[in-house]
């Protein structure tokens, strides 16, 4: 909502020392957001003139120029160049002196033009940001009427136009929609000043009465299907202003005001209901009455009807909008209720008698017909949060009777009303109420009087006389809220009302003492789970990955790059409704299908090592998922219906992926570094496990898109858990096919794994064994394999077969070659043996050896190499 | 130090002199003998030569020690004597040579190993956390210090617990300004959490009152990415329902907060607003840490410098400047209004209380969230919204692992 601080102040004290900073300092106090301040940017000389002569000069280039004589109250006139035909020799002008500044920091000076020294300009409107219509230059007496008489060449034309006047825009909460009128703001300012609204504030309606008769024009309020039960309209007034001179204009005043509020001016009458709308919030339509059809008709809009509306556009209407109709029954709407009028009724410039409707619609029912039309308007934003339905006949009174004066005509003596405002609740306020939700402790009669000062009506509490003779009434006030505040509804609300104007300053700081451990993480807390992922978060930024996190949005075509099957799980993915990116319009399944991009931003910006990674959650949708319901809020839902709520919404397990390209160890002066390859996915993979304590295996696998089918291995958790065998994840190098298609560097490895089984098999604080200080034994041990068989099961079969005083094994070499034979390999291991009660014999070591060695054999089919 | 004046070329093969141990002459001259061939030896090797030759077996020395047994019993004992003093000097002056001389070797070998460890190497080349898990970490350190618990919440999420549970009826208008990013089809009841005030909801129903959490996550909004948007961000929420609670607690932890995430020094104030699942609300601003609420900073000064706590004279100046025209030009962190809106707050709306089950007349509670992207940018100077957006590893890396 934007206010010329000027308006404001006609209806509320402004101090007039006050700069619109000021002004915006004082709504935001009461809870107004200053969104902007504007106006005000004319500066320097700027005076009325008078035209002395005006020659005409035709140019080579077609266009005529006038070289003009203006008297601007100095002694000699000065010579302008103007462009515009629009005035006359004697007109009352506005003209820029050389030094004047105009909007948009547009410096005017003496310059040479046209073959004479132009010493100013003659300003129009649109120069003077007064307007949009740059309709030519101003004539004073046409723009202002009345309020350019006495106008002297010379005179300060900035104080003349009120160019110094300043708009305060403030955002309006949903909560405060009679803040969108200059008399809720002005009721406002005087709260944030803390002056008493009964002597600083002016309020517009009061005093203003309409007819009592009954109008010419009948409303029938016809809603046959209310929305949850409220009746699409509670109160419509219909007034009838016959003679309106189509020629007369919306006064200069108006105009500008509309134009400061940031409403496009349009023909008087329809100013006027802007204008009204501007002032008190009571959003009005105008009717051309000779092209409405009898009386008005609000009903709900019929199946297959369709309505052109103001803005040119033809709408099919939903049998739930709720419509103004004219003719027999409502034949025909003219109107869709509290967002926008129709075409066919609309005034135009021939329009003689106007037909004014003032109505206060069901805010549900306008919202949802705005939204479903796209059509937000000034009425429906108004509407949506509720209008005073208290001051429909004066509002539309002050429309009447901006009408009558600026168009001529007369008002019809008698206002059609039908409806009636909505009944006031009454809330039970208990005195200690404010005190316990705010901690200040406020006496009870600054409550009250804060109260009143909203427009409250204030009974009961303490010291008052209780009607029924008992004692209760003393703990507690009876409030009802004034009608223009519907957003009062319990105490809690009331409660807000005496804290801000107050003043929220006045709370003090005080730290709780908070209770340990209310949500179940042992005395409060990080949950181990979070602890976790922390030291996972920091381990693989240690090990060299830098951290990411991307957008979960993914196009379709992405699952067909990873290469994933048709049959694939990752392929079933939620899709958003409305998409930022309409190319993107699914959420993600895995965070490879987003974390490549990031890959190829950064070699696309030159890196060339690039280590990512990221976690994040994933959402895998059930294959039939149920949609969730939406449970009355009054009570607490059932079990059951918040069990159907929770298990609508979909798994998302946290994973973690990675990416890496480039060299792992980078070339340096040392050696030409080393090249990422599937190992080291394999190894971060293994960290993963090893962070979070639960080891994993890696086990190959083949079959794993967007993975080389033979660099690949799914990771499970290891034996001696109580998940193991349970599948992990992946990690390898990324399929040729997947990486041209994605666009990333040759050979790109990567891994993703699902975290929750991990976090799901945290173990508790962990075990700590005795350490031997008997001496060690190293045995060395080749074994010649069929290459297809996997060092880990060599490794697995040499552990179980050494048994417990097998301390480490280590694979140290790897062999293949003519020595060893076609399709065979020779792996390498070093044994570290040790008992934890004494010292090993030689006789011992070599038992133990022999012993990994017969499993290896049996279990592997290894021979000693050399053997 | 070798000796500089080097004495002539010892006899390193003398001709082995009979030595008598009765005559102690012969005797002191074979030992002097020895001394001089020790010190003039120059090396290790030398050293060995020359106590091989004075002092070993077929030394002379040695050779007369060994006819001493044949000598009568005074005799005997005189030169048993001398000859035992005789290779006593021999001997530790050998030693003492030794360790001169491998003193020098030591020293040498360190000289003609150095290494110029200047020069750089990355063999274990370290990443980086983003800045926004480690400034969440932040926040939620501070709550675990306070003894709250940490909770987390699904990202895709109910509508009943984004809106519903929190007031937000079916047609309100503050749903429409959530620019809700919806699942499809949108009868399912499903969006993408528009704030992680959702976990508020779940956490009342799981655990009931008293209740004092924290809850960081990502949330959507359909905003464009841009300088100072992005459609999706992170929220840090804390939720307090308890006996007793008041606006005042609210506040008292804001400050306390504001003071641990931006330092000693920091000022809140609370500006009253609107949100359906808080009654009363606010707006929590806090102090412009780069102009320090004076609303301009130093002509040319580097954004995010200029932080610290303000003096007595800025703490009594108005947080506003009225003179863009004047010494300093107007800052841009707080678009010159000396104050930062940090996230909105209030005191929980008894609907939502209702609707988890919990008594309001019997409890009360706060609530507030909190942008952590718009704190980072102010709190460690980001200037564009799309560096934490776009995974430049450049941008990460300037974090490390603390923020
Ligand atoms: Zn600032």
């Amino acid at each position: 909502m934007r206010v010329p601080v000027s308006w404001l102040a006609e209806v509320t004290d402004v101090d007039p020392a006050a700069s619109a900073e000021d002004v915006a300092a004082v709504l935001v106090r009461v809870g107004l957001e200053e969104e902007g301040i504007s106006g005000g940017d004319v500066a320097g000389p700027v005076v009325v003139g008078r035209v002395l002569t005006a020659e005409p000069e035709p140019q080579k280039n077609g266009k005529t120029i006038r070289w003009c004589s203006v008297d601007v109250g100095e002694a000699e006139p000065r010579g302008i160049v103007c462009g515009a035909h629009n005035f006359g020799v004697g007109d009352l002008v506005v003209v820029s002196l050389p030094g004047a500044v105009l909007p948009g920091g547009f410096a005017i000076a003496a310059r040479k033009t046209y073959g004479h020294v132009s010493d100013g300009m003659i300003c129009s409107s649109a120069e003077l940001g007064l307007g949009q219509d740059a309709d030519g230059i101003i004539v004073l007496p046409e723009l202002l009427g009345a309020a350019a008489e006495g106008a002297r060449p010379g005179d300060d034309a900035k104080a003349l136009l009120g160019l110094e006047d300043r708009v305060v825009e403030v955002n309006v909460t949903p909560d405060r929609g009679y803040c969108f009128s200059v008399r809720g703001l002005g009721r406002e300012h005087a709260h944030g000043r803390q002056l008493d609204v009964a002597t600083a504030f002016r309020d517009p309606v009061v005093g203003v009465a309409g007819p009592a008769g009954p109008g010419s024009r009948g409303v029938v309020l016809a809603d046959e299907r209310p929305v949850d039960g409220r009746p699409g309209a509670r109160r419509v007034t219909a007034r009838v202003v016959r003679g309106v001179d189509p020629g007369r204009p919306t006064p200069w005043w108006l105009r500008r005001r509309l134009v400061q509020a940031g409403v496009r001016p349009v023909s008087l009458a329809v100013d006027v209901t802007n204008y009204v709308m501007l002032l008190v919030g009571q959003p009005l339509h105008a009717y051309d009455a000779e092209r409405l059809d009898g009386g008005l008709t609000v009903r709900r809009a019929r199946e297959g009807e369709r309505l052109t509306t103001l803005d040119g556009v033809e709408r099919a209407l939903h049998p739930e909008d709720l419509v103004i109709a004219d003719g027999e029954d409502g034949a025909r709407a003219v109107g869709l209720a509290g967002v926008m009028g129709g075409a066919s009724t609309e005034v135009s410039s021939s329009t003689r008698d106007v037909v004014l409707e003032a109505a206060v619609f069901d805010p549900v029912s306008v919202a949802r017909t705005a939204r479903r039309h796209r059509l937000p308007s000034e009425a429906s934003r108004r509407f949506e949060r509720g209008v005073d339905d208290a001051m429909t006949a004066a509002a539309s009174q002050l429309a009447v009777d901006l009408l009558v004066e600026h168009g001529g005509g007369t008002a019809e003596e008698g206002l059609t009303d039908v409806g009636a405002p909505a009944e006031r609740p009454t809330i039970a306020l208990p005195v200690g109420e404010p005190a316990r939700l705010v901690g200040v402790d406020y006496a009870p009669e600054r409550v009250r009087s804060l109260l009143e000062q909203v427009g409250c009506a204030v009974s009961g509490g303490p010291g008052a006389p209780d009607p029924t003779g008992g004692a209760a009434a003393s703990d507690a006030w009876s409030v009802v809220p004034p009608s223009w505040r519907p957003d009062l509804l319990q105490a809690a609300d009331l409660v807000e009302e005496v804290a801000r104007l107050d003043g929220y300053d006045r709370i003090p700081s005080v730290l709780p003492r908070a209770l340990p451990g209310t949500a179940g993480a042992g005395l409060g807390g990080l949950s181990p789970r979070r602890r976790a992922v922390r030291s996972l978060a920091r381990a693989l930024a240690e090990a060299g990955l830098v951290e990411v996190a991307s957008y979960p949005f993914v196009a379709p075509e992405r699952a067909d790059a990873l290469g994933l099957p048709e049959d694939d799980d990752r392929r079933r993915a939620l899709r958003v409704a409305n998409p930022l990116r309409e190319e993107e319009p699914l959420l993600r399944t895995s965070l490879l299908a987003t974390l490549v991009d990031v890959l190829r931003r950064n070699t696309g910006r030159g890196a060339d090592d690039v280590a990512l990674v990221e976690l994040g959650s994933v959402v895998l949708p059930a294959a039939d998922r149920a949609p969730a319901p939406r449970p009355g809020t009054a009570e607490r839902p059932s079990a059951q219906e918040e069990a159907a709520v929770r298990a609508a919404v979909p798994h998302q397990p946290l994973h973690v992926a990675a990416v890496l390209a480039g060299a792992r160890v980078p070339r340096g002066w040392e050696g030409k570094g080393r090249v990422v390859d599937a190992r080291d996915a394999v190894e971060l993979a293994l960290l993963v496990g090893e962070v979070l304590g639960v080891s994993l295996e890696a086990v190959a696998d083949p079959g794993r898109a967007p993975f080389h089918p033979g660099r690949c291995v799914a990771l499970r958790v290891a034996e001696g858990s109580p998940a193991a065998g349970s599948l992990v994840g992946h990690a390898g190098e990324l399929a040729p096919r997947a990486v041209s298609a994605l666009e990333l560097p040759a050979r790109t490895v990567a891994l993703e794994l699902d975290l929750e089984v991990l976090l799901g098999e945290l173990a508790g604080p962990p075990r700590a064994a005795a350490v031997s200080t008997y001496p060690v034994v190293k045995q060395d041990v080749a074994l010649v394999v069929d290459a297809g068989v996997p060092a880990r099961d060599v490794e697995r079969a040499l552990r179980r077969g050494a048994g417990p005083l097998l301390e480490d094994v280590r694979l140290v070499d790897v062999y293949v070659g003519e020595q060893v034979g076609e399709d065979r390999r020779s792996l390498a291991f070093s044994l570290r043996l040790r008992a934890h009660d004494r010292t090993l014999t030689a006789a011992e070591a070599a038992q133990v050896r022999e012993a990994a060695v017969a499993t290896a054999a049996q279990v592997t089919g290894a021979v000693l190499r050399g053997a | 130090m070798p000796d500089p004046t080097p004495e002539p070329a010892p006899n390193r093969d003398p001709d082995p002199v009979a030595v008598s141990p009765t005559d102690a002459e012969q005797v002191e001259a074979a030992v002097a003998e020895a001394l001089s061939a020790v010190a003039a030896a120059g090396d290790l090797d030398e050293l060995t030569a020359a106590a091989r030759a004075h002092g070993g077996d077929r030394s002379p020395l040695s050779l007369a020690n060994r006819e001493i047994g044949a000598l009568p019993g005074p005799a005997k004992a005189e030169a048993g004597r001398r000859m035992g003093q005789a290779r006593r000097d021999v001997a530790e002056a050998v030693a003492e040579r030794r360790a001169v001389l491998e003193a020098e070797r030591d020293a040498a070998v360190l000289v003609t190993e150095a290494q110029d460890l200047t020069q750089p190497t990355s063999r274990r080349p370290r990443g980086a956390r983003h800045p926004l898990g480690l400034l969440v970490e932040e926040v939620e350190d501070f709550f675990t210090g306070l003894g709250w618990t940490v909770l987390e919440g699904p990202e895709v999420e109910a509508e009943w617990f984004n809106f519903d549970a929190l007031n937000f009826g079916p047609d309100h208008p503050a749903r429409q300004m959530q620019d809700t990013f919806f699942v499809d089809p949108p009868e399912d009841g499903l969006v993408l959490r528009t704030h992680t005030s959702p976990v508020q909801a779940r956490a009342l129903l799981d655990h009931g009152a008293p209740l004092y959490v924290a809850v960081p996550g990502r949330v959507f909004r359909t905003d464009e990415l841009d300088a100072t948007h992005t459609p999706v961000f992170t929220q840090v929420e804390g939720l307090a329902v308890d006996e007793h609670l008041t606006m005042a607690n609210l506040r008292g932890v804001l400050d306390a907060m504001a003071v641990a995430v931006l330092g000693e020094g920091t000022t809140t104030r609370l500006r009253p607003a609107f949100f359906p699942f808080t009654e009363p609300s606010a707006e929590m601003d806090v102090r412009c840490p780069v102009c320090a609420g004076t609303g301009e900073v130093a002509p040319g000064a580097a954004r995010g410098a200029g932080a610290g706590a303000p003096s007595a004279a800025e703490e009594d100046a108005s947080t506003r400047t009225e003179d863009p025209a004047g010494e300093g030009v107007p800052c841009r962190t707080c678009g010159s209004t000396g104050w930062i809106e940090w996230g909105g707050c209030g005191m929980v709306n008894p609907h939502v209380l209702r609707a988890a089950g919990v008594d309001p007349e019997r409890y009360s509670g706060f609530a507030f969230g909190m942008g952590i992207e718009r704190t980072l940018m102010f709190r460690n100077g980001v200037e564009d919204m799309r560096d934490m957006v776009e995974g430049d590893v450049r941008f990460s890396r300037q974090f490390g692992t603390e923020v």
